[in-house]
């Protein structure tokens, strides 16, 4: 059976759809922001597969295809942003200052935590880009001489974080304009995030990819820079 | 015959955003160049938003699913990540909501106070 599901085209597909359904269900019953649909559908997948010890190969042999479209998604990604550019070049200045901030956060935060709990240099560049969207981020990695897998795993991790905890954040900070909501969700946690600011509202959504962009962009100078400091 | 040409448009930049990235020695994925072609195509009315848009608003809606591989591979992170597991997860967590307040504060701020001065 094992062999047979390590061939499938279409079982990591399907269970990765049944998995997603499942979750968007769950949330539409309990409507709180711990029962993130992807979050879910993570946890599903993940004990599916180790409940039937079908390894992550089998699993990726058919569900790879889900990532193929992530780059075609991505660049869909400019509609909204079209749709909001007027509203965007009316509140440049913030925008940009707002994602600047973001990336400067980001950065200092990894810098004292490395200092405060005595990471090496290797460990300290391997997070720097954690905030940004993986490809970025892995390039970045590999060349401050990081482990580029454990970056790939720091973005992920932080990509379902922002994604589960974005609604609760916002509210407790108080940060209710939508732009700056949108800014806030695409500085802090890249593509996976800017899913969630989609599912708030066009504006979200639009500003959150704009932030993926600069904000990526920037932190190729930014972390370079911050790698000679500690 | 719509989606066929809304899917060509946005395949042919992603390929185009490929090309880029091979061609170019920056840390910068297809996925970037691409979404920058598209939107200089769009304001410079090259294409219009009707030829992209639904398969567009299509893909944006089932992104969340294209993640759930990337995040599964973490049940084989666990080996790389158990070194320093609980300094990661300190970062990670403390400064993901960092840099979402901090970013999310100061674009209020600034957009609140050009409000009031506009006024």
């Amino acid at each position: 059976m094992n062999e047979f599901i390590a061939q499938s085209a279409y079982f990591g597909v399907s269970l990765s759809l049944l998995a997603f359904f499942i979750g968007t269900l769950i949330k539409k019953r309990f409507k709180s922001a711990i029962f993130n649909p992807l979050l879910i559908t993570i946890i599903i997948v993940i004990a599916v597969l180790m409940c039937f010890k079908i390894d992550y190969d089998s699993y990726y042999n058919g569900a790879k295809y889900l990532s193929y479209l992530l780059t075609p998604a991505t660049v869909s990604l400019a509609v909204p942003l079209y749709q909001q550019w007027q509203l965007l070049k009316s509140n440049a200045l913030a925008i940009m200052l707002g994602i600047i901030s973001g990336m400067i956060t980001s950065l200092v935060c990894v810098l004292a935590f490395a200092i405060i709990l005595g990471l090496d240099h290797k460990d300290y560049v391997t997070l720097l880009p954690k905030s940004i969207t993986t490809a970025i981020g892995m390039g970045v990695s590999e060349e401050l001489g990081g482990y580029v897998a454990i970056t790939v795993a720091a973005i992920v991790i932080t990509g379902i974080l922002g994604n589960v905890i974005a609604e609760t954040v916002l509210k407790v900070f108080k940060i209710n304009e939508p732009i700056a909501k949108g800014i806030a969700i695409g500085s802090a946690s890249h593509a996976m995030g800017t899913a969630k600011a989609m599912e708030i509202g066009e504006i979200e959504g639009a500003m959150s990819s704009l932030s993926i962009v600069v904000s990526g962009l920037l932190t190729v100078v930014g972390a370079t820079v911050f790698s000679y400091i500690y | 015959m719509k989606y066929i040409m809304q899917f060509m448009i946005i395949l042919i930049i992603s390929f185009v955003g490929e090309l880029l990235y091979y061609l170019v020695p920056l840390p910068i994925p297809a996925s970037i160049y691409g979404i920058v072609i598209l939107f200089l195509l769009l304001e410079f009315k090259v294409i219009k938003l009707e030829q992209v848009k639904d398969t567009a608003s299509f893909l944006i809606e089932i992104m969340p699913l294209m993640f759930v591989p990337a995040a599964v591979g973490l049940m084989d992170s666990y080996d790389i990540l158990s070194r320093n597991l609980l300094s990661y997860i300190l970062i990670i967590v403390v400064s993901t909501i960092a840099v979402m307040a901090a970013s999310g504060l100061i674009t209020q701020l600034l957009i609140r106070k050009r409000g009031e001065s506009g006024e």
